[in-house]
């Protein structure tokens, strides 16, 4: 039984200065189906989702849409097509009442004046049918995250919409918010509306959706029937199998006595995010981070780092307890923290590189000490020749760099602390394969010479290669950690799918 | 070969002022007006001594600049880090009360003899101090609370005068003691001494951001707070001092108004200041975002602005015009700010620079 097509997205192609963001991408989407786009970070996902609700205008390609031809110019106009989105943040005024935010601007009207009784009425039937039964006239923060998103849901679709797009509903969601919201889209699907989701989660990806798209680096890798793929074939899809022309690295094994415990967390975790992790780290070791983006690897190491102190566990350095309420705390304790959004978390771009390399030992330093221009220069000249920093002289802004060697520039930072802990988010993401090459080679180095080493990666090819331990997450969890021969691509993968402790 | 070598001076040249271009900019803002006085009023630049003391328009601007410049300098400090303050004026009024508060002049027309309560310099002193804690007050207000620069320094700014009219107990009380009027009036080397209080905080405060890491700190924080907190700085810290030496800054000018006015008017001292202190340091090329900050920049700009305000005065022109005009500065220097003039130069820049970039390359 095929359900109608009602949307159809033909050969996007969609290029932005210097990335071929989506290479001919071909998108179904059938009556009372969720469909979900699944994909790596950068994979091109909220770029297709973008150029559909008119955010992006799309270079090539047609849309169609009950098979007349669309080209939405705006997310209004989008609207007024029929395809509403919900985003992951509710972007609805908390302040303003339930049954505001579901009319608001186009509220009922009687004799000029807002019709609150209708209003109110309305928005009670709307919420019936996702069976909420809550006072509409209470202001919207009043409630929990899930009703938010289910009050959001309600508004799109009682705006003559088509098409539902979910982007990451569920990131802010607890396991039971999660079935509730499912079941709303149940009955949505029931009633014909098309759904298309977005979520990194696999679980909940299997458990709702009907068919997948895969996307992976802009280009589109298949359509699957629920039925026709496992999680772990899902998961190969989506990160593929890339050259592997890395493969001369050697990873350093140091022998156990070698290796002296540098840091232990015990139990840690965040309110509301990662739960009871336990860690152990030792010097003259690597160990990578594996699971999907959102799996909790970011969250560890925001807590090792004390970016988000930890509320629960204990973290002790070198056999000693220790209290990490801020970064400065941390780099106290010589740990060092390469942050995945480089551009939000890592660089000042209109300082210059120097400025940049010598801004964590200046921040320990304190104010008064100050790194002399000389001291500086000579750390700054050091690095830009030990990293290869690309650049013409240490005064140009760091902003005016490529990522690769924004990236270095991160890196020589961490570095002149000389640290006894670094730990690396994503440190290769966006960056050529030769930079990406010389950073690896370099992390190898520094654990060679006695450092304590996270690395962290959606690649698990380059996890694999890097590292001596493996810890892999799943769910804000810590599902596993692999050792010896158990660090193949294959076993981490199928551990990140779910199915590794049951198969074997 | 001549050709040759052309280019290359030109990317020096450009690179050079390109770190300067803002200040620069301002450099010939204040030539053109004075040049435009000058030829208004041909005696504009004469400058004679009379009694000991220096004498003129030039003299005259750079004179009546100084709380001002003095001001600008602490809200320097704080623009770089993304914040403003905008209770400067009010903590003027408050240090200048107290000061004249404080010295207590008592006038006995029996007998003709002048006393004072209190030792001036303690006075000072004791000003200053409270006026430095309304600063911290700022800081703290913006750092540990959260609360948004604008609205915190509001409170103060609509408080402030209360508090300096009940020091003053709603009166404008005087000091006409030599000593007094000497700090703002006199002249050292027949130059007046406010010149010399607004170099010296100048200097210090330029030494203080350059001779120690404050300045990249500030411009860290205010480029990229969470960057900076990643990198182990204490942005709060940062913030908590900036708006702290802002209070100072406006302390001191607090206590050179009252002295030139010999008094202390709770209602007027530094009304509109921090309009002119903002404006100054925007005149000098440090962007309302916060980020890279230029010291030198803002004593131009508090200069162009007395100039500006000095010229309109001299032309006859109604005063309430100033105002117009000074917003019509702050439009344009806004808009050239903006990313997309900036952008737009830009793109005129490398269509005519296309062969000289690509040599830089």
């Amino acid at each position: 039984m095929q359900n109608p097509i009602i949307l159809q997205m033909k050969g996007i192609d969609m290029q932005f200065p210097g990335v071929h963001a989506l290479k001919e991408v071909d998108f179904t989407l059938r009556a009372g189906e969720v469909h979900t786009i699944m994909g790596e970070n950068g994979a091109g996902k909220s770029t297709l989702i973008k150029c559909l609700t008119g955010v992006y205008q799309k270079g090539k390609g047609t849309i169609l849409l009950d098979g007349k031809e669309i080209n939405p110019k705006s997310t209004l106009d989008a609207q007024s097509l029929g395809i509403s989105t919900v985003y992951q943040e509710v972007n609805l005024c908390p302040n303003l009442t339930v049954a505001e935010n579901c009319f608001i601007g186009r509220q009922p009207k009687k004799a000029g004046f807002i019709d609150w009784k209708t209003m109110n009425k309305r928005t009670k039937e709307l919420l019936k049918r996702f069976d909420i039964d809550i006072d509409v006239t209470k202001p919207l923060s009043t409630y929990t995250v899930a009703i938010q998103q289910m009050v959001a849901i309600a508004r799109a679709i009682d705006i003559q919409c088509k098409v539902l797009i979910l982007d990451e509903p569920t990131s802010s969601l607890d396991a039971n918010e999660v079935k509730q919201l499912f079941k709303a889209m149940r009955s949505l699907k029931e009633e014909g509306m098309a759904i298309i989701f977005i979520s990194h989660f696999l679980d909940q990806v299997f458990e709702i959706s009907d068919r997948f798209t895969v996307l992976r680096n802009g280009e589109l890798i298949g359509e699957y029937l629920v039925d026709e793929v496992t999680q772990y074939e899902l998961v190969s899809k989506m990160v593929g199998h890339e050259i592997d022309d890395l493969s001369t690295l050697k990873r350093v094994q140091h022998t156990e006595a070698e290796m002296k415990e540098f840091l232990k967390a015990k139990q840690i975790g965040v309110a509301g995010s990662v739960q009871d992790i336990d860690l152990t780290l030792r010097k003259g070791e690597i160990v990578g981070f594996a699971g999907l983006l959102g799996s909790g690897r970011t969250e560890t190491a925001n807590m090792l780092f004390g970016v988000d102190p930890i509320t629960k566990g204990s973290i002790s350095i070198n056999g000693k307890k220790v209290n990490l309420r801020k970064p400065s705390n941390a780099i106290k304790h010589n740990i060092a923290y390469c942050p995945e959004d480089r551009k939000r978390d890592g660089i000042i771009g209109d300082l210059s590189i120097r400025e940049n390399i010598i801004l964590a030992i200046q921040a320990r330093q304190g104010i008064f000490k100050k790194i002399s221009k000389k001291k500086a220069e000579e750390l700054a000249q050091k690095y830009i020749k030990t990293l290869q920093i690309a650049t013409p002289d240490a005064d140009k802004k760091i902003g005016e760099l490529s990522g690769g060697n924004q990236q270095k520039v991160i890196l020589a930072r961490w570095l002149a602390t000389d640290p006894d802990l670094l730990i690396l988010d994503e440190p290769t993401r966006g960056i050529d394969v030769g930079a990406k090459t010389e950073i690896q080679k370099l992390v190898l180095k520094l654990c060679e010479e006695g450092m304590s080493i996270v690395f962290i990666s959606s690649e698990i090819e380059e996890v694999v290669r890097c590292s001596n331990r493996i810890v892999v997450m799943r769910d804000r969890k810590k599902v596993a950690e692999l050792k010896g021969d158990d660090l193949e691509h294959d076993t981490i993968l199928k551990t990140i799918a779910g199915g590794a402790k049951t198969n074997e | 070969m001549s050709n040759n070598k052309a280019p290359a001076n030109a990317i020096k040249s450009k690179k050079k002022l390109n770190l300067n271009t803002q200040f620069i900019a301002g450099l010939v803002a204040l030539a053109l007006i004075l040049l435009f006085n000058l030829i208004y009023e041909p005696g504009f630049f004469r400058i004679s001594i009379v009694e000991g003391k220096l004498y003129g328009s030039i003299i005259d601007i750079i004179n009546r600049c100084v709380p001002t410049m003095i001001i600008s300098m602490g809200m320097t400090l704080v623009i770089a880090t993304g914040g403003v303050d905008i209770s400067v004026g009010a903590v003027a009024a408050i240090s200048g009360a107290m000061v004249v508060s404080l010295i207590g002049y008592n006038f006995d027309s029996a007998t003709g003899v002048t006393t004072t309560n209190m030792n001036m310099y303690l006075a000072i002193l004791i000003a200053l101090i409270v006026s430095t804690i309304c600063g911290a007050w700022n800081g703290l207000l913006v750092s540990r609370l959260g609360i948004q620069p604008m609205v915190a320094t509001l409170i103060l700014m609509t408080a402030g005068r209360g508090i300096a009219q009940l020091i003053t107990d709603g009166q404008i009380p005087r000091v006409y003691t030599e000593d007094f009027s000497f700090i703002a009036q006199g002249s050292i080397f027949a130059v007046p001494t406010g010149i010399y209080i607004a170099l010296a905080v100048v200097l210090i405060v330029y030494a203080f951001t350059k001779l120690t890491a404050f300045g990249m700190l500030c411009e860290s924080v205010g480029i990229n707070a969470s960057a900076s907190r990643y990198s182990g700085i204490n942005a709060k810290n940062i913030k908590l001092i900036c708006y702290t030496i802002c209070g100072l800054c406006a302390g001191i000018a607090g206590i050179h108004i009252a002295s030139t006015v010999q008094g202390a008017d709770a209602n007027n001292a530094g009304l509109n200041i921090e309009m002119d202190a903002i404006l100054a340091v925007v005149l000098g090329g440090t962007s309302m975002a916060g980020g890279k900050f230029y010291i030198w920049g803002t004593a131009v700009g508090a200069l162009i602005i007395q100039a500006l305000t000095t010229t309109i005065y001299s032309l006859g022109v109604p005063p309430e015009i100033i105002y117009v005009v000074k917003s019509l500065v702050v439009v344009i220097v806004v808009m050239l700010q903006s990313n997309l003039i900036k952008n737009l130069f830009k793109k005129i820049g490398s269509k005519s620079k296309k062969s000289s970039a690509a040599a830089s390359v």
